[in-house]
């Protein structure tokens, strides 16, 4: 256990190892209060391995009630948390990245979504929040939260990923998390937003719904009235409990597939028009500026995409032997049909084996097992989706948009690998 | 036998009047729930607040740039800059010119395609520790002073609805559809490269 290289991988950057965690948990955790809690904290590798018995086998545990009554994770865990670049002092840009090297699955616990707030996030009570839905309808109406939870519901899994992830210039991050942590995926419960057009009657001239948030951004996007009417939800449950605050408690929009700014937390106001308000959030914000100096508007999709978590920068390979290649991949046109992986470099590559179940704008787990033998490697996995389109490389990515781009990377992402087991970003 | 066929019609209209009741019932519930209130033209109107390039939506009233100078320097110079030259906020005069360029500068004068969304986005979301607080008369000022700051208003201009939906921004005409899928790859798997 004293040697480093014996670690498995896991840590993030500038973290201690989780290993390490574990063997300095006593002395970090000592004025852990359960008696239990700290019996167990305190045993070091020796009194727990045979042929020794765990202390924990020796008396009763915690008993349950007190601040456990809505858990929590083990406190050897404390440090598995969201991951905030820098001191972010200026409200209407503040974002927080889902640990997704630490994760395992494609459900992200609702405590470790991504964040990305406009005008920070607002304290709602649900009891006086308002849904209008007015505009090019026949009849506007005013919904309170238990309203919507009495309309036939709905529960999806999909992911929400926002556009700028991650940007195109450098510094590039290092871990998977700094560059590809925003996206997270859970179940989504809620009305389908076609059933409250329905209710209020729609009227045929009706063309976008201008959706808008309750918070201090009163966060404004103009969504295509075909969107509404497929796979739009008016969402209030995440992970079978109710939203978070983070998430838009007590009501969100939610667009499967399309850039995560667009399902606006928070929703109080849905609007059918005829044409786009071009909102500050879809003009002066959310545009790709291309190398000539136009800029795309209206980019709603999220092209296929997909990440090595394990093992990835900021990790380490024990030593050389089996490794698992594991990682994610999503699209927002639809299933994953295929993921391949190379271990040299893009030179060629082998399909993955994909964890079901494989659903439709959600993310998906794939693995490849890998005989390591402790050479220098650049490691990288490849998407395919069910149009057929395959994730591009970062250097074909650049060649078409340049580097003024700043949405919608949805680039190959490949690892270094070094003798010493150690990975980086292979684009630093 | 008279007697009797009357019977049967009758159990036979009720039957059909019970039926029609219930796909009438099943219909219903399949398309109008009932559920929520209609929202009176009172509340509609004082949440209605977007405001589209139309300018249909923009309330009466004008505010001038001279008005609009003093909101910005009481509001607004804080985070971005005494001239709109940015700092923890956005930069938001200059950089006409730049755009393709390799260090493009996005302001409301170099990017910005409709003056609306200026009057849309102040309104609704600045400043930032206080929205929604600006009198109408007020955003029309502020959103005056920002069109002044990047050269598209003189200092004397008073600025109402007509002004804003009728001023041609510079990067009107800079935007363009999605055309994605626009990168291409073969998804090779032996000997690439």
């Amino acid at each position: 256990m004293s040697n480093p290289k014996k670690e498995i991988p896991g840590p993030v950057t500038a973290q201690p190892s989780r290993r390490r965690f574990l063997r300095n948990s006593g002395l970090l955790l000592g004025a852990a209060t359960a008696a239990s809690t700290k019996a167990a904290l305190g045993q070091g590798a020796a009194a727990t391995s045979p042929p020794a018995i765990p202390d924990s086998m020796k008396a009763p545990g915690t008993p349950i009630g007190g601040a456990r009554l809505y858990g929590s994770p083990s406190p050897f865990e404390k440090k598995i948390v969201r991951n905030v670049s820098s001191a972010q002092t200026y409200s209407a840009s503040q974002v927080t990245r889902t640990p997704i090297q630490e994760l395992d699955g494609i459900i992200t616990p609702s405590g470790l979504f991504y964040e990305r707030h406009h005008a920070g996030v607002p304290d709602i009570d649900p009891a006086t929040h308002r849904l209008m839905l007015h505009g090019l309808v026949r009849t506007p109406l005013l919904f309170t939260v238990e309203d919507l939870r009495r309309f036939p519901s709905v529960s999806r899994i999909h992911f929400l990923e926002c556009s700028g992830n991650p940007v195109y210039r450098k510094p590039y991050g290092k871990t998977a998390s700094d560059l590809v942590g925003l996206v997270s995926c859970g179940e989504w419960t809620g009305v389908a937003l076609k059933t409250l057009l329905d209710e209020a009657g729609l009227q045929s001239s009706g063309k976008w719904i201008v959706a808008e948030g309750a918070d201090g951004a009163a966060m404004t996007r103009s969504i295509p009235i075909e969107k509404c009417l497929d796979d739009a939800l008016v969402v209030y449950s995440q992970n079978g409990e109710r939203l978070r605050p983070e998430q838009g408690y007590p009501l969100r929009l939610f667009l499967p597939g399309f850039e995560g700014n667009m399902s606006v937390k928070w929703l109080r106001r849905l609007k059918v028009v005829e044409e786009p308000v071009h909102s500050r959030e879809e003009t002066a914000k959310y545009t790709d500026p291309m190398p000539d100096g136009k800029s795309r508007q209206f980019t709603f999709y999220m092209e296929a995409k997909s990440i090595i978590t394990r093992p990835s920068g900021g990790q380490r390979i024990a030593s050389p032997g089996f490794v698992e290649i594991s990682g994610i991949a999503w699209s927002g046109h639809g299933m994953i049909a295929r993921v391949d992986v190379s271990v040299d470099g893009g030179k060629t590559w082998s399909q993955a084996a994909l964890q079901e179940p494989v659903l439709s704008k959600s993310l998906t787990r794939f693995r490849l097992p890998w005989q390591w033998q402790g050479q220098a490697a650049v490691i990288q996995s490849r998407a395919t989706d069910e149009t057929g389109y395959v994730q591009p490389t970062f250097p074909e990515l650049l060649a078409v948009r340049g580097e003024n781009a700043f949405y919608h990377n949805n680039a190959v992402q490949p690892w270094r690998i070094a003798e010493n087991g150690e990975v980086t970003n292979a684009n630093n | 036998m008279r007697t009797i066929d009357a019977a049967c019609t009758r159990t036979l209209l009720a039957g059909l009047i019970a039926f029609a009741g219930a796909w009438a019932v099943q219909t219903e519930a399949q398309t109008k729930y009932h559920l929520g209130r209609a929202a009176t033209p009172a509340e509609v109107a004082a949440w209605n607040i977007d405001v589209a390039p139309d300018g249909k939506n923009l309330p009466a009233g004008s505010g001038t740039v001279a008005r609009g100078r003093e909101v910005y320097d009481a509001q607004c110079a804080a985070c971005h800059g005494a001239k709109g030259e940015g700092g923890v906020g956005d930069r938001l005069s200059g950089g006409r010119g730049t755009l393709g360029t390799p260090k493009p500068v996005f302001t409301v004068g170099s990017y910005w395609p409709y003056a609306t969304t200026l009057f849309d986005y102040i309104r609704r979301a600045m400043p930032l520790n206080a929205p929604q607080s600006l009198s109408n008369q007020d955003v029309y000022a502020v959103s005056g002073y920002v069109l002044f700051l990047n050269d598209l208003l003189p200092p004397g201009a008073t600025v109402n609805a007509e002004i804003l939906t009728s001023l041609k921004m510079p990067n009107r005409d800079g935007f363009i559809p999605d055309p994605r899928p626009d990168v291409k790859t073969t998804g090779c798997t032996k000997d690439c490269r």
